[in-house]
């Protein structure tokens, strides 16, 4: 019954549904966004508890290429697109 | 009791909290009918505004709901009023002198870094944990006075669906509430220019507070209920959800027309009669003519609509609350991004082939601004009922019946002029995509909340609010453009002798012919 953590390092846009990881960074890359332009998509999702450590799930994912997901977090669930699950650094979890 | 004293013995409070946390339905619960629901100005952002008087002290309270928000940090005009507010940035609201900060019991982590966010502004702070009563039966064990001792801020149980939910936060505010007078008096309120967001080591930092506390106070992450995977797995299948979205969305269309068209048939027949009645009350004359042909039949023309509203927004407000609406956005979000629209925009585009003013008024679900301005400038484009007859009349004179191999002329130009709609709808909506900062990218980042029943009072609440709105707002200027339209083809009065119709005489006569 151990879990085994040290998977591969890839972004959130590579998971498919059921995968598990633990969140490594969150990439800025600076742009901001929205209507009054104040945020960046980084610091949005690391409001929303995409902070390094945090254990997430993949528990849906849409057709065709499982964009947009929809990702378990720290008790809450978000959808986000590619676009921006490309900034969430995760080290996936091998069961 | 002079002006002054009366405005010193009322008392400010904003209520922040999460989307989705139960904000309104404390809201309503602390208000009952003393709310007022207007726009900030100059933004299509709802202002709610209600007041309460405590049982014990007599003390009036003015309560402001402020629009949910997920950070100080805002990244839509919602969130921005709410931030600008609660610094006093806004002008004409004062900064409120109590912040209630509504958290979700079920939902702790995201809601109390928030309220370590608020607390930076300085503002006193009452922390109201709503749906208390669903974590308790779900287990989760809180401490909530070692809680309100790491938080440094009174916590208090509120039940906001349940009467008398909101007693002991009525009863905590009366206890602050002393000495806050005497705080603003003295000028120690927060200080607006004094506040600077938080950075992104900062924002890190707060959530590894918010794990302490939570830990400290014996708090477990509420795991994903066995319902509402089960049922996520069917919604928000790429194929079973589609299905599940399109059967729903038949019931509503059906429902709003077949449920509607009872109460439309009386208010038809009852401005009919009413408006005879004042016909033969009244001698023949202008009055009788402003009376029935603008004013009632103005009226009529604005009443008739509220049926199909009220259906329409009792299943909106019903699939808002359930949870649902967002995995609709989400099943659609790359059908409608393909056009540059957000998922969110289906609904109201989609209602307004029912009619274009109810869809219009469905687009406050949208959250970003310009998403939502696109979608209220598309959805008149959708063919509304109101249009099929006349579309009916106008094939059934100038199109023949022939047949088109399997099919008829006439049908395929009905499709064909609905189709005109959509595709007009889509360019419209490229090129409002171009005009609005060359394809911004806005991204999803969208919650999913758990699945709730609906509160029939809140529904209740919603429905009268949207009656309202439907009714003065839209109502009035449906309203004065009716009267405008009579006094157009009343003035002037044709001459004595007159062959023509009235209607040749008038202005909009004058006009028709010009044209």
């Amino acid at each position: 019954m151990t879990t085994v953590t040290t998977g591969s390092t890839t972004t959130l846009a590579a998971l498919r549904r059921g995968d598990r990881a633990v969140v490594e960074r969150v990439a800025d890359d600076g742009e901001r966004f929205g209507d009054t332009r104040e945020s960046t998509i980084a610091r949005r999702l690391l409001e929303l508890g995409f902070v390094p450590g945090a254990a997430l799930e993949i528990v849906a994912s849409m057709w065709p290429g499982d964009d947009p997901l929809a990702v378990r977090i720290g008790g809450s669930t978000f959808a986000l697109r590619h676009h921006e699950a490309r900034a969430v650094h995760v080290r996936r979890e091998v069961r | 009791m002079d002006a002054g004293v009366e405005q010193a013995a009322t008392l400010r409070i904003a209520l922040i909290g999460l989307p989705n946390c139960g904000k309104t339905a404390l809201f309503n619960r602390l208000t009952g009918s003393h709310q007022k629901v207007a726009n900030y100005p100059g933004v299509t952002v709802e202002r709610k505004e209600g007041s309460f008087t405590a049982p014990g002290s007599q003390r009036r309270y003015r309560v402001l709901d402020l629009p949910g928000t997920y950070s100080l940090n805002p990244t839509t005009l919602d969130e921005a009023i709410t931030r600008d507010l609660a610094l006093g940035r806004l002008a004409g609201e004062p900064q409120p002198q109590l912040v209630v900060l509504v958290a979700d019991a079920t939902h702790l982590r995201l809601s109390m870094r928030l309220i370590l966010d608020v607390q930076r502004l300085g503002l006193p702070i009452v922390v109201a944990l709503n749906m208390s009563d669903l974590a308790r039966r779900r287990g989760h064990a809180l401490d909530r006075a070692r809680l309100a001792e790491e938080l440094g801020v009174p916590v208090v149980d509120t039940v906001a669906v349940s009467s008398g939910g909101a007693d002991e936060l009525i009863a905590q505010i009366e206890r602050v509430a002393p000495t806050l007078g005497a705080a603003t008096a003295a000028g120690a309120a927060a200080t607006p220019g004094a506040w600077v967001e938080p950075t992104a080591a900062e924002v890190a930092q707060t959530h590894e507070r918010v794990r302490h506390i939570l830990d400290a106070a014996g708090y477990r992450e509420p795991l994903r209920s066995r319902f509402v995977a089960r049922a996520d797995r069917l919604v928000m299948h790429p194929l079973a959800g589609m299905f599940v979205l399109a059967a729903l969305l038949f019931v509503i269309f059906q429902a709003v027309f077949s449920w509607a068209a009872a109460p439309m048939d009386w208010i038809d027949a009852g401005v009919a009669a009413l408006g005879e009645a004042i016909g033969t009350a009244l001698p023949e004359g202008l009055l009788r003519s402003l009376l029935v042909d603008g004013v009632i039949a103005g009226l009529g023309s604005v009443v008739i609509f509220l049926p199909q509203i009220l259906v329409l927004f009792l299943f909106i407000l019903a699939l808002e609350d359930s949870g649902y609406l967002p995995r609709a956005a989400y099943l659609l979000d790359r059908v409608m991004g393909s056009v540059g629209l957000s998922g969110r925009a289906f609904i109201p585009l989609l209602s307004s082939f029912a009619c274009a003013i109810p869809g219009i008024m469905a687009t406050r679900t949208i959250p970003h601004l310009r998403d939502r301005i696109a979608t209220i400038m598309i959805a008149p484009l959708m063919t509304c009922s109101a249009r099929l007859p006349v579309y009916a009349l106008l094939i059934a004179a100038f199109i023949p019946a022939t047949a088109v191999g399997p099919f008829n002329l006439q049908g395929i130009v009905l499709f064909a002029l609905y189709f005109a709609g959509i595709v007009a709808a889509m360019a419209v909506g490229w090129v409002m995509k171009r005009l609005t900062g060359g394809g911004d990218y806005r991204p999803l980042l969208l919650e999913l909340p758990d699945y709730q029943w609906p509160n029939l009072r809140n529904l209740l609440f919603g429905l009268w609010e949207r009656a309202q709105i439907f009714l003065v707002r839209v109502g009035g200027i449906i309203l004065a453009l009716t009267i405008l339209l009579w006094f157009f083809s009343t003035f002037p009065a044709p001459p004595a002798g007159a062959t023509q119709p009235d209607i040749y005489y008038s202005i909009a006569g004058l006009i028709g012919r010009a044209l």
